[in-house]
C-alpha cells in the first residue's frame, strides 16, 4: 500500500502534495486500478495532521476520476491519469527548452528559473483554483 | 449546520482592563482551530469564557451540548493512578466512554496501575486528553497542551487527537504559542493579541491570500491587488511587503513569495495597536 510523506520546506501546500503522491504512483504504475489508499485515519495517524487535509486531497482526487470512494469501504483507484498524449510531450519539451535558453540569456541562474517556475506555477494554480 | 462554537462581541473585564473585547467568532463543526497569540492576548480568558468557567461582562457564547476542556498544564491528581482516574471519569460523566479511554491508554502503552504522578509528562498529558475525550465531547477546548512535552511528547499528543478528529469528527479549538506544530494539524486559524481578534478564517484561504512582495523600494503608491500592507521593511533600493492580496500581483516589479503560517502570525501580531480592528470571523468550511 502507499505510504505518504510530507515536505514541510518545500511550500506547496500538504493535500497537494497529497495530491502529488498518489498521481506520480499512479504513472509509475505502483499504483494501479482496483488498488485501495490507505484511510483517512491510518494517514492521520502516520503523518500526523489534520484529517480534513486528507479529505480534501482525496476529494481532489475523486473530482479528477481518478479514484473513487465506496460507502463504508474506503478509497479505490478508478482509472490511471490520462494527462497529455506522450505524443505531445516532445512538443512541450521543446518549448520548455526554449524559455530555458531564453530565461539564461537574460541573467537567470538555476535557483532564479526555478523560483520564478515555481511562484508562476502557483498562481496559475491559484488562479484556477479561484475560478474552479 | 449548527456552529460548533460561535460568539458575538464577547468580552470580558477586569476592573479597568479588557481581557477579551469584542470577539464574534462562528466555528463549523469538525474543524480543528489554532488560537494563536502572545502571552496576555486572551486565548485563555476567550476558552475560560466558552466553558463557562467565566461569565463574559459583555456578548454571548453558543456552543454545541458537550464541551471538553484541558486546562493549561493538565492538571490531574498526582496521588491517582491512571485507573483511579478513568473510574473518577466514568462516576463523574454520564456519556462517558469507559473501553475508548482503556484502548486509547493501553494503546499508549500508560500502565493503569501506576500514580499519574510518577508519569513522564508527555504521558500525564494523554491521561489528560484520555480523561477529556471520554467523555465524548462534541468540541474539546485545549489550553496550551503543548507548552511543556519534548518534540516526541507533541508529536504523540497531536497523533492521539488528530486520530480521534478523524474517528469521532469533534472539532477542536487549541491556544498555542508554538506555530510550527500547528501548521499540519489545524485547518482554521483565530490570532489574537491585546484582547482582540486580528485575523481568523480557513487556514488555507488565509495562506493564499497573503504574499510576500520584494522589490524596488517604494513606501507609497498603490500596488494593483494588494488590499492592505501588514508588515512593511525598507532597505536602501529594496522593499520586503507582506500583504494582504485580493487577487495575482501582475507588476513585474515585484516577486511574489508564499508565506508560512508562523511568518504570517509574525507579522499580524507586529502591528501597531492602533492597527488593531477588531472584525468578524467567520470560521466556516
Amino acid at each position: 500500500m502507499l505510504t505518504f510523506h510530507l515536505d514541510e520546506s518545500s511550500g506547496v501546500p500538504a493535500y497537494l502534495q497529497l495530491v502529488q503522491q498518489v498521481t506520480y504512483a499512479l504513472r509509475l504504475g505502483l499504483l494501479q486500478v482496483g488498488d485501495q489508499l490507505p484511510s483517512v485515519r491510518e494517514v492521520v495517524a502516520a503523518l500526523v495532521i489534520n484529517p480534513n487535509t486528507v479529505l480534501k486531497a482525496y476529494r481532489e482526487l475523486e473530482r479528477m476520476g481518478l479514484v473513487a470512494s465506496r460507502q463504508g469501504r474506503g478509497t479505490f483507484v478508478a482509472r490511471t491519469p490520462g494527462g497529455a498524449p506522450p505524443g505531445e510531450l516532445p512538443a512541450l519539451r521543446q518549448d520548455l527548452l526554449r524559455w530555458l535558453e531564453r530565461a539564461g540569456e537574460a541573467g537567470l541562474d538555476a535557483d532564479g528559473v526555478l523560483a520564478l517556475f515555481m511562484s508562476t506555477f502557483r498562481e496559475a494554480q491559484d488562479r484556477g483554483r479561484a475560478t474552479a | 449546520m449548527t456552529p460548533a462554537l460561535e460568539t458575538l462581541r464577547l468580552g470580558r473585564r477586569y476592573g479597568r482592563n479588557w481581557a477579551l473585547q469584542d470577539c464574534s467568532l462562528t466555528i463549523a463543526p469538525g474543524h480543528v482551530t489554532a488560537l494563536v497569540g502572545p502571552n496576555g492576548a486572551g486565548k485563555t480568558t476567550l476558552l475560560h469564557l466558552v466553558t463557562g468557567f467565566l461569565t463574559p461582562t459583555t456578548g454571548v457564547v453558543r456552543t454545541l451540548a458537550r464541551v471538553g476542556f484541558v486546562a493549561q498544564g493538565q492538571p490531574l491528581y498526582r496521588s491517582f493512578t491512571v485507573e483511579d482516574t478513568l473510574v473518577m471519569g466514568r462516576r463523574l460523566n454520564r456519556t462517558w466512554d469507559d473501553e475508548r479511554a482503556r484502548k486509547r491508554l493501553h494503546g499508549l502503552g500508560i500502565p493503569l496501575s501506576r500514580p499519574v504522578g510518577r508519569l513522564s509528562g508527555g504521558q500525564q498529558a494523554q491521561v489528560a486528553l484520555a480523561l477529556a475525550l471520554g467523555r465524548r465531547p462534541e468540541l474539546l477546548l485545549l489550553d496550551e497542551p503543548l507548552a511543556s512535552l519534548d518534540p516526541l511528547a507533541r508529536h504523540e499528543f497531536l497523533r492521539t487527537l488528530m486520530e480521534s478528529v478523524a474517528e469521532e469528527g469533534l472539532s477542536v479549538v487549541l491556544s498555542s504559542h508554538d506555530i510550527a506544530d500547528l501548521a499540519r494539524v489545524c485547518d482554521h486559524v483565530v490570532i489574537l493579541s491585546a484582547s482582540r481578534v486580528l485575523l481568523g478564517g480557513d487556514l488555507a484561504d488565509v495562506l493564499r491570500t497573503h504574499k510576500r512582495l520584494t522589490g524596488p523600494r517604494r513606501e507609497n503608491g498603490r500596488i494593483a491587488n494588494v488590499e492592505r500592507v501588514i508588515e512593511a521593511r525598507h532597505a536602501e533600493r529594496q522593499s520586503t511587503l507582506l500583504a494582504r492580496v485580493g487577487g495575482p500581483i501582475l507588476d513585474p516589479a515585484w516577486q511574489v513569495e508564499d508565506v508560512s503560517l508562523e511568518g504570517l502570525v509574525l507579522a499580524y501580531l507586529a502591528l501597531p495597536s492602533t492597527a488593531l480592528i477588531a472584525q468578524r470571523v467567520e470560521v466556516l468550511p
